[in-house]
């Protein structure tokens, strides 16, 4: 009876197929917590990390920010705001965009931090005005590395959304925690292997955004 | 011991005790990724075919969530400290590689030259020019290993009470005592941070050489970049 073995048994049974239970379902409510998150996150880490990161102002509180954001542990968060907040999905997506803001506010500041300062220069002494020189030159050069955060950032919530299933929402990681409290084995490693699957997909799709938006000069030189 | 952090007995441990075991089991994985990661990484500079595949593994096992590692290793190790620090282990793998690596490769060539030229063997040349020269990166690295590994500790409460001070979500939700889960994410979140401030205190002992971050008349640009790995890191930290 090995990992393979039970792989097999879960996606061959059709009763996972179908139904509140099924693998699509799950898999919808899923990518939904997690492209909601995300979301949020990105709306959040974003714009401002492209402002310091543009005035070079506020790197040591950024720092410090994330480092505190990273020291609240998730699953602790999720049960907390569970007690405090009640079902929903309001509890859920709190510990999910506080643990996505980091990676994506870190690195978007060092991601303009690191653009070479000669091309700014030239454009601001060509006369740009400062959201121009943000848009227009320092964002794409900065781009590669601030998808890099972007898929950090999403890779933890796919995996993380997992635990959502144990304050009674739906997510792949129903089938984990239910095969664990049912010592259902298979369920467990259904459940596993999906979300690994959904990650791979993830790094797949930060892959090919990479290829598609990041303009070739850049990319060359990286 | 004052009421605050007393703690039902169903747990079989006191608050302090919770802490212990708390830190037992983040930190004796993050220390026996480190040693893993150490070979692996002098073998990635060697041979430079090797990093891109590891760095593939490593981030493929990193997707895994930590729940299912745990219920699948049960099979294996049982409900014990074991199954909780496998993955932890695993996981500091996927930061630890790309520090180290960055962090030797970081070493000018004209370095190691010089070293070599006064007659430094392999070995010493690896211990007292490669490795003090990476020591920043390296602790960059373990700082984001050791925050991420306390955090995830919590979620081994799910297999049979091996979390820590994540033991106390349960107890907190069965009993509603939303004081118990405070009790878990502050005290958590306090450990994580104490032990980054530990890490950073490290750095500037064994670094003496680098610069420090707290002197006021540098310039703004200059003290906004403390960590010139951290975006390595980030992204080798998803």
């Amino acid at each position: 009876m090995n990992v393979l073995h039970f792989v097999q048994q879960f996606f061959s049974d059709s009763a996972h197929w179908h139904g509140y239970d099924g693998i699509p379902t799950r898999l919808r409510e899923h990518v939904q917590y997690s492209l909601i998150a995300l979301g949020i996150a990105a709306a959040i880490g974003l714009p401002v990390g492209l402002i310091t990161g543009h005035t070079g102002r506020g790197g040591n509180s950024l720092a410090l920010i994330a480092t505190a954001a990273r020291a609240l542990p998730s699953f602790g968060l999720l049960v907390l705001m569970f007690v405090l907040l009640g079902l929903g999905h309001l509890p859920v997506m709190i510990p999910l965009v506080v643990l996505a803001v980091p990676p994506i506010l870190v690195t978007t500041y060092e991601a303009m931090r690191s653009v070479d300062p000669s091309p700014v220069d030239a454009a601001r002494g060509m006369g740009m005005a400062e959201s121009r020189i943000l848009f227009h030159v320092e964002l794409p050069v900065a781009l590669p590395l601030i998808l890099s955060g972007l898929r950090s950032a999403a890779i933890q919530i796919v995996s993380t959304a997992t635990i959502a299933a144990y304050v009674s929402l739906g997510g792949v990681g129903r089938y984990i925690v239910d095969g664990l409290y049912q010592r259902n084995y298979e369920k467990v490693v259904g459940g596993a292997t999906l979300v690994a699957v959904l990650a791979l997909v993830t790094l797949g799709f930060f892959w090919a955004v990479n290829r598609l938006a990041v303009s070739p000069g850049v990319r060359r030189g990286a | 011991m004052s009421g605050l952090f007393e703690i039902p007995s169903d747990l079989q441990n006191t608050y302090w005790g919770l802490v212990v075991l708390h830190l037992r089991l983040a930190l004796v994985p993050v220390a026996a990724g480190l040693l893993v990661a150490l070979p692996l990484a002098q073998l990635c500079v060697r041979l430079r075919w090797l990093y891109p595949p590891v760095l593939w593994v490593t981030t493929v096992l990193y997707a895994v969530p930590s729940l299912a590692f745990f219920v699948v290793l049960i099979d294996y190790t049982g409900q014990s400290e074991t199954t909780v620090m496998i993955p932890l282990a695993v996981y500091s793998l996927v930061v630890f590689v790309p520090a180290l690596v960055d962090g030797v490769r970081s070493v000018p060539q004209e370095t190691l030259d010089a070293a070599t030229a006064m007659g430094l063997g392999p070995v010493r040349r690896y211990l007292q020019v490669q490795l003090p020269i990476a020591a920043p990166a390296i602790i960059a690295g373990l700082r984001v290993a050791t925050v991420s590994s306390i955090s995830l500790v919590s979620v081994g409460m799910l297999i049979g009470n091996q979390g820590g001070l994540g033991n106390l979500l349960n107890d907190g939700m069965i009993y509603h005592q939303p004081r118990l889960i405070w009790l878990s994410v502050i005290g958590t979140a306090v450990l994580a941070i104490a032990a980054d401030a530990a890490l950073v205190a490290l750095r500037l002992v064994l670094t003496p050489w680098m610069p420090r971050g707290n002197r006021a008349t540098r310039p703004a640009s200059a003290e906004a970049r403390p960590e010139p790995a951290a975006p390595v890191l980030e992204d080798a930290a998803r």
